[in-house]
């Protein structure tokens, strides 16, 4: 027996292809909103990656340097350097600000790190790491910096000598690596007004300006104007220990509150993401069902116009179960047409967005079975219209 | 009469109580095999609902009806011999429509080969048959073309050749000729008298076409529901 979907399809590929593009630029963008939660997904897991750390200690009762904020003195880290179990401890500051370049701007977390400790980019695809002690950056290439550039971050301008890739924020922002000094100038310190505003409030307040006590208002003055915090102090566990057992102490000892990698991951995809996950997965939701309620309407409606070939088929002894294997056969091979436009057009247009999409081909196959069983959904109401054909209608004109 | 087309006292009726209506009333008919008969009758007449009867496609309230020398129809034994029509209407009916009504979306072979095709007959045995009937019907030449690229006497040429397909011993043919001028209409009769001698198939030819009625050696004319055969002028179109 032919195949008589196949020939349909044959015959009229050029209306099935066109309707295979539109539903596939449909799958097209359900497979990219799915690819948007798989980046987000990976962006925090690579950002823990690449901080190279096994711990994350930070201020007590908060979530983390990515999703609270987080305060601590700069000098922790020698504390944590002194337990057992600690191998190396660095501090970091986040910042997300705007970097000026020019008279361009980007949305960046401005890193703050020690070279060589944990927090530092694991690896460079252009330019070099940061030998000197100010004034230079490394930037993610998504930023759009070029090697060699000045950027401006807050008073001072930085030159570009490196350039990393995947590094950026859990909200997607590129990140802008440069010395923790800097960084901490940049984050905490106020602006020459404010500072001078600063300076004669404290001057004009009695108990910090005694006539009988000479330097206290300077000690009081220069105690403002440096700041000594970090947002967190980043620790690698040494050989032969394990990071929950070396948290454990850091939250017992220090009274600060220490992370390991399973809990940052924990709070970076179950908490910070959450939301985002949900929206996108409402998203995904009514995608399906459009999609389902088009191919349902194009089978519906393709059926309709084979009203009188159905009644012919019908009165020289066709099936139904022939009858309704083509209406199902078409449909899924619309859903198969649409399936291969959507992923190439995913795959096509996803660098393009300005955060990273994650196609993953797990979900590519999720996405084939669940097109292929809502197209079969779908052509069960134009099986249904052609079951009821009466094989009279073709007879009488 | 054993072979061809036998009906006896065939009535239909539509609808129950006051609002009933008789479209059939106790209708007789015998065509032998070879033979076309033509059944001609005003719109309303009762030859669509007779067709149908005879079509296995609705149910008659009374009557009998052998096709082929078998009884496919009595309302004395409990209605339809068989349960699957479809594979009656498949095995034993050829349909021949007003306008051609060829499948689209299959080339003129596959069309004519679909029948046997939907009968259990091996696809290469079914274009075979399908090639040997376009031959006889002098339309081989187009055997690969799709329906729309036919002239409307080759499209109906083809719908005869599907009628033939299983080689049933009964046609029925629907206002086979209307959309045709007088040249191509008399064509068809002369192909459909070929085919029926040929295949020795009862043929029976619903018609209103002034032009092709003269040709019918009998008629049954049917007007309220009931037959009457006469005598046509059997006028030689060879």
């Amino acid at each position: 027996m032919i195949s008589l979907a196949g020939r349909d399809i044959l015959h009229s590929w050029g209306k099935f292809v066109l309707t295979g593009i539109g539903l596939g630029l449909l799958i097209g963008a359900t497979l990219t909103m799915a690819g948007v939660y798989r980046g987000m997904v990976d962006d925090a897991r690579v950002l823990l990656t690449n901080s190279g750390a096994d711990i994350w200690v930070v201020q007590k009762d908060t979530q983390g340097p990515y999703a609270e904020s987080s305060s601590i003195r700069d000098d922790v880290y020698r504390g944590l350097l002194g337990m057992s179990g600690v191998a190396q401890a660095a501090n970091v500051t986040y910042l997300t600000m705007q970097v000026r370049h020019g008279f361009r701007e980007s949305r960046t977390m401005v890193v703050g790190f020690e070279p060589g400790q944990p927090g530092e980019p694991g690896y460079l695809v252009a330019g070099r790491r940061l030998l000197r002690g100010h004034f230079e950056a490394i930037a993610d290439v998504k930023t759009g910096f070029k090697l060699g550039e000045r950027i401006r971050i807050r008073r001072h301008e930085y030159k570009v000598v490196g350039l990393t890739r995947r590094m950026v924020s859990s909200g997607g922002d590129p990140m802008v690596f440069i010395p923790l000094k800097d960084a901490q100038e940049a984050q905490f310190l106020k602006d020459n007004d404010a500072i001078i505003a600063d300076r004669a409030r404290t001057a004009t307040n009695p108990a910090l300006n005694r006539p009988g006590v000479p330097g206290l208002l300077d000690a009081v003055t220069a105690s403002q104007t440096i700041n000594h915090s970090v947002n967190a102090v980043l620790v690698k566990v040494g050989a032969g220990d394990t990071a929950a057992n070396v948290a454990q102490e850091i939250r017992r000892w220090k009274h600060l509150q220490a992370y390991t990698r399973e809990q940052m991951e924990e709070i970076l995809i179950a908490k910070l993401i959450a939301t985002s996950a949900k929206q996108i997965g409402m998203f995904l939701a009514i995608l399906t069902v459009v999609s389902a309620a088009i191919v349902a309407f194009i089978i519906y409606t393709m059926t309709l116009g084979k009203i009188r070939e159905i009644a012919v088929l019908k009165l020289i002894g066709t099936r139904n179960r022939t009858i309704a294997g083509m209406i199902l056969q078409q449909a899924l091979g619309l859903g198969l047409i649409g399936f291969i436009v959507g992923k190439i057009s995913a795959t096509l247009w996803a660098p393009a967005f300005p955060k990273y999409v994650l196609l993953e081909t797990a979900d590519a196959m999720r996405a084939l079975v669940i097109v292929m069983v809502v197209c079969a959904l779908a052509s069960t109401l134009a099986i249904r219209a052609a079951l009821k054909v009466d094989p009279a209608t073709a007879i009488g004109g | 009469m054993d072979d061809g087309i036998h009906i006896e006292g065939l009535s239909k009726r539509y609808g129950e109580g006051d609002t009933a209506v008789d479209a059939l009333k106790e209708v007789n008919m015998c065509i032998a095999p070879g033979e076309v008969v033509g059944l001609v009758g005003p719109s309303g007449s009762g030859k669509t609902t007779l067709l149908k009867c005879l079509g296995a496609v609705i149910e008659p309230t009374r009557g009998r009806m052998t096709l082929g020398g078998e009884v496919i129809y009595d309302s004395a034994q409990g209605g339809w011999k068989t349960p699957d029509l479809r594979a009656l209407r498949r095995d034993r009916i050829g349909f021949i429509f007003q306008a051609p009504y060829l499948i689209p979306f299959l080339d003129v072979t596959d069309n004519v080969a679909l029948l046997p095709m939907l009968a259990g007959r091996a696809n290469a045995d079914s274009r075979t048959r399908a090639l040997e009937l376009l031959q006889a019907l002098d339309v081989q030449h187009r055997a690969k073309a799709q329906p729309s690229e036919l002239s409307g006497g080759e499209q109906q040429r083809v719908s005869i050749a599907r009628a033939l397909a299983n080689q049933p011993p009964v046609i029925l043919a629907d206002e086979p000729t209307a959309p045709l001028d007088s040249e191509r209409a008399l064509a068809v009769v002369r192909i459909l008298n070929q085919m029926a001698s040929q295949y020795q198939t009862a043929i029976i030819v619903v018609t209103h076409d002034e032009k092709i009625i003269p040709t019918f050696k009998r008629i049954y004319h049917i007007r309220d529901g009931r037959t009457v055969e006469e005598a046509g002028e059997g006028r030689d179109i060879s």
